[in-house]
């Protein structure tokens, strides 16, 4: 995935006329009596990167998980491309934070695990996998096994996997968390290239604030207890000044401290 | 060329069979020969045929009984991990059954089941498949939850998740009880032929005992464990060719 200029930030009335790609309506999730969400709603643009950033416990995976169909909500609904979710569709692809590898199996046929499942023939769903690990800069290593590479190329193994069944929406767990941070920056640039050139919408969980400045269209930051939507930011102005040039942008840096003030009370 | 392991295996084996020679040397009993005493009454036995006409006795409930706890017990070992209320049903029976001093249990054996062939391949069972059993279940009960959930995650069905996750991810525990059951079963069916009707080799060392033969006594014994040893290793090798990239563990480092 080769560096290419960030793609401009949508302006705010076109964003509030377009659709959404995931709708969450009114979720609450309860472990017995432990109130994990209330009565959460929140739209996800069509074709952009929305992160949900909090505190941990603030119940930002479980609303994942519950949008991604592996978990019942207790009460409300999630609608991707106006359908109602009842479990795992071909419409969402899911990043796992642990990488979610089989150890037993090759890149290439962890790659095309989600193919093969969908009942792709071997050489047809092969020869997409191939495609999708010469995208991510994984070209020959398919024949290795998950042990043999290092953690950041093991999550361009999980990237490809949720690449090649050529979902809608793409559910990115703390996707970054458990690589190193020069890795983990490059994984950024790359995530910001990918959400300009794939027709996809993004919902990409982390506990990074600069990360969710960074890389989103849009933040929604969760409180905990019970986990609730405080506010939704839409970074405007540095998404077309070059991935450079962000990390200096008075805008960025004045949104991660807005947003650090408003979260620091709930860390203890 | 060999390998270093085995190189190190080969020399571990010639470290023992000179410990054996020396105290038999010594020796550490009058009923404990030398190996090289051993050795020959074991090629003598072999030579005249004695031999292959025991194993011809022992290994028919040997093989009947390990066939039987692996199939068996890595079939009601997955339905146990699986589902809690056949663990709630099982597991209790089996915990007994690997904690039960079976010696004493094989009279209520022979009772209800003669001394014939029924009695020796249900001694093999009752040693070999509680472990098999308890590895297949708890190894199916720890497949990581992330896994699954990449599993569902990525539309597989339910018998797929089975099929290319939970049972990839238990194989190096359930082999691991594998290797422990069939070693328990060899046990077995020694025992079964020293304490219900004493044949194939069972026979050959309750015989050479009796006439103070002690060098064909300890070659029986050893011809034994130099069988489970050789089926151990085949087992291993059916493993690796099986999931190759188990080997190294998990990626969880």
């Amino acid at each position: 995935m080769a560096i290419s200029p960030i793609k401009e930030a949508p302006n705010q009335t076109e964003v509030a006329g377009s659709d959404s790609a995931v709708s969450v309506r009114n979720i609450t999730k309860n472990y017995g009596d432990v109130e994990a969400l209330r009565d959460m709603s929140l739209e996800f643009p069509r074709g952009q990167l929305t992160s949900l950033l909090g505190p941990s416990g603030c119940g930002k995976t479980t609303l994942l998980k519950i949008i991604a169909g592996l978990l019942e909500p207790t009460s409300g609904y999630v609608e991707v491309n106006g359908k109602t979710v009842s479990g795992p569709g071909p419409d969402r692809a899911f990043v796992f934070q642990d990488f979610a590898l089989l150890p037993w199996a090759t890149v290439l046929n962890n790659v095309a695990f989600g193919l093969e499942m969908r009942g792709v023939a071997r050489s047809e769903r092969e020869a997409i996998a191939e495609k999708y690990i010469g995208d991510v800069g994984l070209s020959g290593f398919e024949h290795s096994y998950p042990h043999e590479l290092s953690g950041g190329m093991r999550q361009r193994v999980g990237l490809a996997r949720a690449l090649s069944v050529d979902a809608d929406v793409l559910l990115m767990d703390e996707p970054f968390s458990a690589v190193d941070e020069q890795t983990r920056r490059k994984f950024q640039e790359d995530l910001l290239n990918l959400v300009q050139n794939e027709n996809k919408t993004f919902i990409f969980v982390t506990h990074s604030i600069e990360e969710a400045v960074y890389v989103s269209d849009q933040i929604a930051i969760l409180l905990p207890r019970p986990s609730r939507v405080s506010e939704i930011i839409r970074p405007s102005s540095f998404r077309n000044k070059g991935v450079e040039n962000i990390r200096r942008d008075p805008e960025y840096l004045d949104i991660v401290d807005d947003i650090w003030s408003s979260l620091r009370t709930y860390v203890e | 060329m060999l390998s270093r392991a085995n190189l190190l295996k080969i020399l571990s084996a010639l470290v023992l069979c000179g410990a054996w020679e020396i105290a038999g040397r010594i020796p550490v009993s009058y009923a404990f020969p030398t190996f090289l005493d051993s050795m020959r009454a074991f090629f003598e036995m072999i030579g005249n045929g004695m031999m292959l006409a025991a194993y011809k006795e022992t290994l028919r409930p040997l093989v009947i009984g390990i066939m039987i706890s692996a199939v068996l017990g890595i079939g009601l070992g997955l339905w146990v991990g699986l589902n809690d209320f056949f663990d709630w049903l099982f597991s209790p029976i089996f915990i007994v059954m690997q904690a039960a001093p079976l010696a004493a249990l094989i009279p209520l054996l022979v009772l209800a089941y003669g001394i014939g062939l029924t009695s020796k391949v249900l001694v093999v069972c009752i040693m070999a498949m509680p472990v098999i059993v308890l590895n297949t279940s708890g190894a199916v009960r720890n497949t990581p939850e992330s896994f699954k959930e990449m599993g569902k995650s990525f539309l597989a069905s339910r018998t797929s998740v089975l099929l290319r996750i939970v049972i990839p991810a238990a194989s190096p525990v359930i082999f691991a009880g594998l290797r422990l059951g069939i070693s328990a079963g060899f046990i077995g069916a020694i025992l079964a032929e020293l304490k219900i009707t004493p044949t194939g080799v069972g026979d050959i060392i309750t015989y050479s005992r009796s006439i103070a033969d002690y060098p064909s006594m300890y070659a029986a014994i050893f011809s034994i464990i130099l069988l489970a040893v050789l089926f151990l290793n085949l087992l291993e090798k059916i493993e690796t060719i099986l999931f190759k990239g188990n080997q190294r563990g998990y990626i969880s480092d």
